[in-house]
C-alpha cells in the first residue's frame, strides 16, 4: 500500500511538472551545440578533422590566433561587422523615429519597404545583389559589396528594435524639456538619446550579430574577401581546424559580455525614468501638451 | 517655418535608409528580373531577349529540390512549434526569477556561428556518436545511419531555427491577462480545456509570427542540406547557389529565385488567410 501511494504520488508530481521538465529538455537541445563547440575546442585531433574526440590539450586556445588566414578573416568580419552595425543602427534609427513619431503620406508604404526584407529568403537576397552588381558593372565584389549587401539587411531588424524601444516613450519628458528653455538639438542630446539609448544599443548588437555571422548573402557578392563564415566554409572542404572553434567560443563569451553591458545599462535607464513620478509631484501640475 | 520643417523632418529622417532599401534591395530585383529572361552565358553573348523559357526550364529541371524544400520546411517548422511551445509557455508563466536565465539559453545559440553550429550537428549525428548509437538501440534509426538524410536536414533546420520560433510565442503568451485563465478555472474548466479554449488561441499571434518566421529562412536555406545531407536531399537554395557560384548558369538561377520568392509569397497570403480566419474564430467562440 506504501509502495502504491508513492507511485501515486510520483505519478502526479511527473504530472505536474511534465510542462517544467519537456521545457528543460529543450534548453538542453539548445545548449548541446555550443557544449560540443566548447569540448571540442580543446581537442587534440591527429588528422585534418575535428569530429572525434581524441584527447585534451590547451594547445589551440595557447595560440588561437596563430593561423594567418584565419585571423585574418576574422579581423575582415569584424572590421565589416562594426562599419555596418555603425551605418544601419544611424540611418534605422532615423527611420524609427520617422514611423513612430511622425504622422505623414507614404508612411504605410515605408513600413512596408522594411519589412519585406526579412520575408525574404537570403538566398534569393544574394542572387538578386549578386545580379545586380554584375550588370550594372561599376562595383568590383570585395569589401565594399559586402558593406553594402550587410547594411541592406541589417536596417529592417534595426528598425524593429529601436522602434519597440521608441513606442512606449513618455514624450512629455521632452515637453518638459522644452519648457525649461532647452533648444530641439539639446532636448535629443539630454533627454530622448540617453532613453532611447538601450534601445539603440539593442538594434546595434542585433546588426552586430546578424553581420558577424551572415554566411549566405555574403557567399555571394564577397568576391576573393573571405570573412570568418566564409573562411569557415572553404575550411569545411579540407577539414576545420579547432582554432576556429576556439574562435566561435571567444566570440560567445566577448557576446555574452555585451548583452550583460547591454542588461545593466537598460536597468540604468529603467532606474533613471523611475524617479521621475515623484519629482513630477514636487512641481505644481500644469498642463502638458498632449503627445499625439 | 516650424511647420514647413514638421512636415519635412520624416522625409529627411526616411531619406537615408530608403535611399539604401531602395537602391539595394528593390532595385538589384528588378535587374534579377531582367536576367532571368536573358539569354546566353555571362562574358560571351549574355543578352536580354524575353526568354520566358528559362522559367519552365529551370522549374521543370529542379521541380523535386522545390517540392523538396516546401516539404523539409514545413514539417521542421512544425517541429519546432511543438518543441518550442512548452519552453516559451515555462518562460512566460513558470519560470519566475528564471526567466531571463531561460532567455539567455534561447538565444545563445545565435552568439556562435551559423554554420559551426551546423557542424557541431555534423559532430552530434555522425555515425559513431552516441546519440546515433541511442537512436538505433531504439530503433528510430535502422540504417544506424542519421548524416546524409532528409532527417538530419530536417532535424538541422529545426534546431537552427527554433529560436524564431520561441521568441514571437513568448512574446504574445507574456502578453495573455493571467486573469482570463483563472477565469475560466473558476468556471470549472480542466487544465486541458482552460489551455485549448483560452490559452492557445490567445496565443494565435505568436503562432503565426513565429511559423513565418521559421518557415521562410528555412525553406531558403542551403547550408544544412549541404552539411548535413547528402546528394539526395539538395534543397532548392543548393540548386540556386551552385547555378550561380559554380556553373556561372545566371539566367536559370534568377528564374528560379525568383520562382520561390513567388511561392513563399503566396504560401504566406495563403497561411494568413487561414490563419487569421481561425483566429477570427476564435474570438467569435470566446
Amino acid at each position: 500500500m506504501n509502495a502504491e501511494s508513492t507511485g501515486t504520488r510520483a505519478w502526479r508530481w511527473l504530472r505536474e511538472h511534465a510542462v517544467n521538465i519537456v521545457a528543460a529538455l529543450v534548453v538542453l537541445y539548445l545548449l548541446i551545440p555550443i557544449a560540443v563547440i566548447f569540448v571540442f575546442s580543446f581537442n587534440d585531433p591527429q588528422g585534418r578533422y575535428n569530429y572525434t574526440w581524441v584527447g585534451f590539450t590547451f594547445e589551440h586556445w595557447a595560440h588561437a590566433f596563430s593561423r594567418e588566414d584565419l585571423t585574418e578573416a576574422l579581423l575582415t568580419s569584424l572590421k565589416l561587422a562594426v562599419l555596418a552595425t555603425v551605418i544601419s543602427t544611424t540611418v534605422g534609427t532615423m527611420m524609427a523615429l520617422a514611423l513612430v513619431r511622425h504622422k505623414f503620406f507614404g508612411r504605410r508604404l515605408a513600413n512596408f519597404l522594411i519589412v519585406i526584407p526579412m520575408a525574404t529568403p537570403e538566398v534569393v537576397m544574394g542572387a538578386a545583389l549578386l545580379s545586380f552588381f554584375l550588370l550594372i558593372g561599376t562595383f568590383s565584389l570585395g569589401f565594399e559589396t559586402l558593406l553594402i549587401a550587410h547594411v541592406m539587411f541589417c536596417i529592417s531588424f534595426v528598425v524593429v528594435v529601436v522602434r519597440s524601444r521608441l513606442i512606449g516613450f513618455d514624450r512629455n519628458l521632452e515637453e518638459a524639456a522644452k519648457d525649461l528653455g532647452a533648444s530641439p538639438f539639446t532636448t535629443f542630446r539630454l533627454v530622448t538619446l540617453p532613453l532611447i539609448l538601450p534601445g539603440i544599443f539593442g538594434g546595434a548588437m542585433l546588426a552586430f550579430a546578424l553581420s558577424i555571422d551572415d554566411f549566405v548573402i555574403s557567399n555571394f557578392n564577397s568576391g576573393t574577401t573571405v570573412t570568418f563564415p566564409l573562411y569557415i566554409f572553404g575550411a569545411a572542404q579540407r577539414g576545420i581546424p579547432v582554432e576556429v572553434n576556439v574562435i566561435a567560443m571567444i566570440l560567445f563569451f566577448g557576446t555574452v559580455a555585451a548583452m550583460g553591458f547591454a542588461t545593466w545599462q537598460q536597468r540604468r535607464a529603467e532606474k533613471m525614468t523611475a524617479v521621475r513620478p515623484e519629482q513630477e509631484e514636487e512641481i505644481a501640475p500644469r498642463p502638458v501638451a498632449s503627445a499625439a | 517655418m516650424t511647420a514647413i520643417r514638421r512636415r519635412i523632418a520624416p522625409y529627411f529622417l526616411l531619406g537615408p535608409g530608403t535611399v539604401w532599401l531602395v537602391l539595394f534591395f528593390v532595385v538589384p530585383l528588378y535587374y534579377m528580373g531582367k536576367l532571368s529572361l536573358n539569354s546566353g552565358v555571362l562574358g560571351e553573348n549574355l543578352h536580354f531577349d524575353w526568354n520566358w523559357s528559362n522559367y519552365s526550364e529551370a522549374l521543370s529541371a529542379y521541380d523535386t529540390q522545390f517540392v523538396r524544400s516546401f516539404l523539409y520546411a514545413g514539417v521542421a517548422t512544425v517541429l519546432s512549434l511543438l518543441i518550442a511551445y512548452p519552453l516559451a509557455y515555462v518562460i512566460a508563466f513558470k519560470a519566475g526569477r528564471w526567466r531571463n536565465v531561460l532567455l539567455f539559453a534561447v538565444v545563445a545559440p545565435f552568439f556562435t556561428t551559423y554554420l559551426i553550429r551546423t557542424i557541431a550537428w555534423e559532430t552530434i549525428l555522425s555515425d559513431e556518436s552516441p546519440v546515433t548509437e541511442f537512436l538505433h538501440a531504439i530503433g528510430l534509426a535502422p540504417s544506424g545511419h542519421i548524416l546524409a538524410t532528409g532527417s538530419a536536414v530536417i532535424a538541422g533546420l529545426t534546431y537552427n531555427f527554433l529560436p524564431f520560433m520561441i521568441l514571437p510565442l513568448y512574446a504574445s503568451l507574456e502578453r495573455i491577462d493571467v486573469r482570463l485563465i483563472e477565469a475560466s478555472k473558476d468556471l470549472y474548466a480542466s487544465a486541458t480545456q482552460s489551455f485549448l479554449r483560452v490559452t492557445l488561441p490567445l496565443s494565435a499571434p505568436g503562432i503565426v509570427a513565429g511559423t513565418l518566421l521559421t518557415f521562410i529562412p528555412a525553406v531558403g536555406d542551403y547550408v544544412n542540406a549541404q552539411f548535413l545531407g547528402g546528394t539526395g536531399n539538395r534543397m532548392i537554395g543548393n540548386v540556386i547557389q551552385s547555378l550561380y557560384l559554380s556553373q556561372s548558369d545566371y539566367p536559370s538561377a534568377a528564374a528560379l529565385s525568383f520562382v520561390l520568392m513567388a511561392l513563399i509569397m503566396v504560401a504566406v497570403v495563403i497561411y494568413i488567410r487561414f490563419a487569421g480566419s481561425e483566429a477570427l474564430m476564435g474570438e467569435e467562440a470566446r
